[in-house]
């Protein structure tokens, strides 16, 4: 059955009619009109969908509202200050670390939370979490820059 | 000049393994009266006239006596906008494009825009395929901007009376004098300028900036657009929301070969949402993706189905084998100078069935408005998908207005129609626009394959080591680098049809991956007979040039020489080459054997293409075909019994992550002198053999099928 459902994306309140069961990801693209975050295998296998829920990287192709009802998301529209873009992003930028991109979104978000959570990690660290997402353009060298230098502006 | 135009996109149209460029259209709609009565939901009876029915393709085609003003749009705010029916999946077509406007006519990258195939705007620069960017539609954008930047000069040295050569471009401004200048923002507004659009063309001889003067051509040039990736404001073809915009899903069949029988839609009213059924076509559309999917799981036990048995993945070959349509006439006969071979390999090699799998599934969005269709889809080839558009629904070519925003990845997997043509179809019952995105389940299932090929080599070597006879014959793959390189006595390499259990078609390089790696491979196994290093038998065997450099110089980098010589326990190297589309690329290859299964520890990989236009960008073609070939190489294989896929999701079938990236030592050969040539297939050929050999001289025994199942 539907019901109300409120969330706090990217700081404000968002509050949408709906099934319970409904994927997080569907709200954020169909209710909330927030495409960024993308659709890449609906299994959790890839990545694309990747968003911080409390700050945790999460699948929201695999997270269904009832189970995210009053926690705050986080997506990629959220992550820059304005203009300013976060520093992840500026070295998604500087490495070049995209090709055809749509895959990007979901590798940020989880870089982010990454980063600010292992400030001292190594390559192989970065390594490891990065490699729960797909960039089928196969564009890891410069993603693996891009986090590390990332992580070395931090630590 | 003249060549720059001459070789265009045709070509292509014949390569055999671009078999999806010859289907028809997938569904035949508005059939009969009768099935026009069961299309249920709103917009319920849609009749066509027969005014309508004449679908027609538009012809038109980029030409050499095409007016500037369908190439270049002037803006009062002083911008430049560049048209191309060329689109973006990733390979850097927009970046490239803006490059050359920006090098003829010394406008800052800043200030150029790109619209790629909005097709009711655009000249028909042909499809994205076939590495065609580079050599074809870069120098036509250059000399059409060549030609623009003369047409401006003229106009302001008349303006300011000086001659037309005293005229000096920098920044986009062109200058006459210290203090007189005019910038893109004046000539946007000169009636007189934009009716000399309409008439001038890049015919003239107008001589391009040469490679050794430019500025912007041969730079590393940041994305453009990347800014709107890395925020997530970039719109992908299934990104685009318009007003009352429902959303799709199709009822697919169980099986390949699956015919429907019929459907039960008795009460299908009350499932809610807009349900269709035409032809073969059930599908329905809803306010939500969620909703368009309940429905599709009401719909799908309504549908009976007719299916009939389908070769299975595990009697692939033999089923090549046994439907090969061999021609007598078409095998020579090499038996005599085989027989004077000193040694001889007769060898069968096996490329299992792969899929692109780029990240963004098909995805489209439709809306029909008064008769007229306007479809929003990711594609590589936005002519066709227009003609199939109008062919299905019996429109005229004006009647349909296609576009393609830049798209979540392609490598040849979107040149067909059939997401737009189903969006389209339910927009058409629903009244409403529709988005059909599909999920990676139906990617996987119902686009199409690279096809799995047998390739046979029968060869030998004299005494000396020197290749006297090669007998190469391809099965069901393809036809692309067929033939060998290298120098040899008698030669014949043929291509054999076969019948083909699933639906192929093309994929980044075509079947140069396949035929490089039964070449290499069998390169390595006579060498190994001969007793003779891999890298002397083929500089042996090689006359010089492109590819006897590219060689060199990866087997310099990767110190060949030195490590050959090193024996470490259960470790192996491999080196392959090989050329496709005018490009030339060698890998070597380090493996490790450990548990009984390869590691690859590191690649070094030499390419080149002519003089180098985006340095970073070509780095990352490099890098990027490399580890997707070494998806193909270690662990990509579709699986597939009885009609129904065993690999259609990311668990099932394997590719390249991080993690799976060895080191890799990477280098371009920029040549200066040559012109360029694309950058974003050939890269992908030689790794797979490389590994190959690799195991082989760990292991020291040959593994001849793609997948080598690395660990």
């Amino acid at each position: 059955m539907s019901r109300d459902f409120t969330i706090v994306v990217n700081g404000e309140p968002r509050t949408t009619n709906t099934d319970e069961d409904r994927p997080l990801l569907d709200v954020l693209r169909e209710d909330f009109a927030l495409t960024g975050t993308k659709y890449g295998c609906g299994e959790g296998d890839c990545g694309a969908c990747t968003v911080l829920v409390d700050g945790i990287p999460t699948r929201s192709c695999l997270t269904s509202m009832g189970e995210c009802d009053g926690e705050s998301v986080q997506t990629i529209e959220g992550v820059a200050s304005g203009e300013a873009l976060h520093p992840v992003q500026q070295a998604f930028l500087e490495h070049r670390a995209m090709q055809c991109g749509y895959c990007i979104p979901g590798h940020i978000m989880t870089a982010v939370a990454f980063v600010k959570e292992h400030p001292d990690a190594s390559r192989e660290e970065i390594i490891a979490a990065m490699s729960d997402h797909i960039c089928r353009c196969c564009n890891y060298q410069n993603i693996l820059a891009a986090v590390e230098q990332s992580v070395a502006r931090r630590g | 000049m003249k060549d720059l135009f001459d070789d265009f996109q045709e070509q292509h149209d014949s390569e055999v393994e671009r078999y999806e460029l010859r289907e028809s259209p997938r569904y035949r709609f508005f059939a009969t009266r009768r099935q026009f009565a069961q299309t249920l939901g709103a917009g319920l009876l849609i009749l066509v006239s027969e005014s309508d029915a004449r679908g027609q393709r538009r012809g038109r085609r980029a030409r050499r006596e095409e007016p500037l003003s369908q190439r270049f749009h002037l803006g009062v705010e002083g911008s430049l906008t560049v048209l191309t029916s060329k689109v973006e999946v990733g390979q850097g077509s927009r970046t490239q494009i803006t490059q050359a406007a920006a090098e003829e006519l010394r406008v800052p990258v800043e200030r150029i825009d790109v619209i790629m195939a909005d097709m009711d705007q655009c000249p028909d620069d042909g499809g994205t395929a076939g590495s065609r960017t580079t050599p074809s539609t870069v120098p036509r954008v250059r000399a059409a901007a060549a030609a623009l930047r003369e047409l401006l000069k003229r106009h302001v040295a008349k303006q300011f009376a000086v001659r037309s050569d005293e005229v000096e471009v920098e920044g986009g401004v062109f200058r006459a004098s210290p203090t007189q200048a005019m910038g893109i923002e004046d000539f946007a507004t000169d009636q007189r300028l934009a009716e000399q659009l309409e008439e001038v063309t890049a015919a003239e001889e107008i001589p391009l900036v040469p490679v050794g003067d430019w500025r912007i051509l041969g730079t590393s040039v940041a994305r453009v657009g990347g800014r709107d990736i890395v925020t997530g404001v970039a719109k992908y073809p299934s990104d685009i929301q318009l007003p009352r915009m429902l959303y799709g899903k199709v009822v697919r069949p169980p099986a390949y070969g699956a015919i429907l029988q019929s459907v039960d839609l008795n009460g299908a009213d009350q499932l809610g949402g807009v349900i269709v059924h035409d032809g073969d076509f059930v599908g329905c559309a809803a306010e939500t993706s969620w909703g368009a999917g309940q429905i599709l799981e009401q719909l799908e036990p309504r549908c009976r189905w007719d299916r009939s048995p389908q070769v299975s993945s595990n009697e692939l070959f033999d089923h090549f084998k046994r439907t090969a349509q061999v021609r007598p006439s078409q095998r020579g006969d090499l038996s005599e100078v085989m027989q004077s071979a000193v040694h001889r390999i007769d060898s069968r090699y096996t490329v299992a069935y792969v899929q692109h799998a780029p990240m963004e599934p098909r995805a489209a969005v439709a809306n029909w408005n008064d008769g007229q269709l306007t479809v929003w889809t990711g594609t590589q080839q936005p002519s066709r998908v227009h003609g199939e558009l109008c062919r299905v629904f019996r429109l005229p070519a004006d009647s349909v207005h296609l576009r393609v925003p830049d798209t979540g990845g392609g490598f040849g997997g979107k040149h067909t129609a059939e997401v737009a043509i189903e969006a389209a179809r339910l927009a058409k019952a629903a009244g409403r626009p529709v988005s059909l995105r599909w999920t990676r389940r139906e990617e996987f299932t119902w686009a199409y394959f690279r096809p799995a090929g047998l390739i046979e080599v029968t060869a030998g070597v004299d005494t000396n080591g020197a290749l006297i006879a090669w007998d190469f014959t391809n099965y069901n793959s393809g036809g692309s680098a067929i033939e060998t390189p290298y120098r040899c006595g008698q030669t014949q390499a043929r291509f054999v049809d076969c019948d083909a259990p699933l639906r192929q078609g093309s994929y980044r390089a075509l079947a140069s991956t396949a035929n490089t790696f039964a070449r290499e491979s069998a390169m390595d196994e006579l060498a190994l007979l001969a007793k003779t290093d891999p890298l002397e038998f083929r500089l042996r065997n090689l006359d010089d040039g492109r590819l006897k450099d590219v060689l060199r110089a990866a087997t310099e980098r990767f110190a060949w020489q030195q490590r050959r010589g090193r024996k470490m326990r259960g470790r192996g190297i491999g080196l392959a080459c090989g050329t496709e589309k005018g490009s030339f690329v060698a890998a070597c290859a380090e493996v490790e054997i450990v548990d009984g299964e390869a590691k690859v520890l590191e690649v070094c990989q030499v390419f080149e293409c002519g003089a180098i236009q985006n340095p970073v960008n070509l780095r990352a073609q490099n890098a990027g075909c490399l580890v997707m070939g070494l998806g193909a190489a270690g662990y990509e294989a579709i699986e597939f019994a009885n009609g129904e896929l065993k690999t259609a999701s990311f668990s099932g079938y394997r590719v390249p992550r991080m993690r799976d990236v060895p080191k890799l030592d990477l280098f371009e050969l920029d040549r200066r002198d040559l012109p360029s040539v694309g950058a974003g297939e050939t890269p992908i050929i030689a790794v797979a053999p490389a590994i190959a050999n690799a195991i082989a001289r760990a292991t020291g025994t040959r593994q001849r099928s793609m997948p080598l199942d690395l660990a």
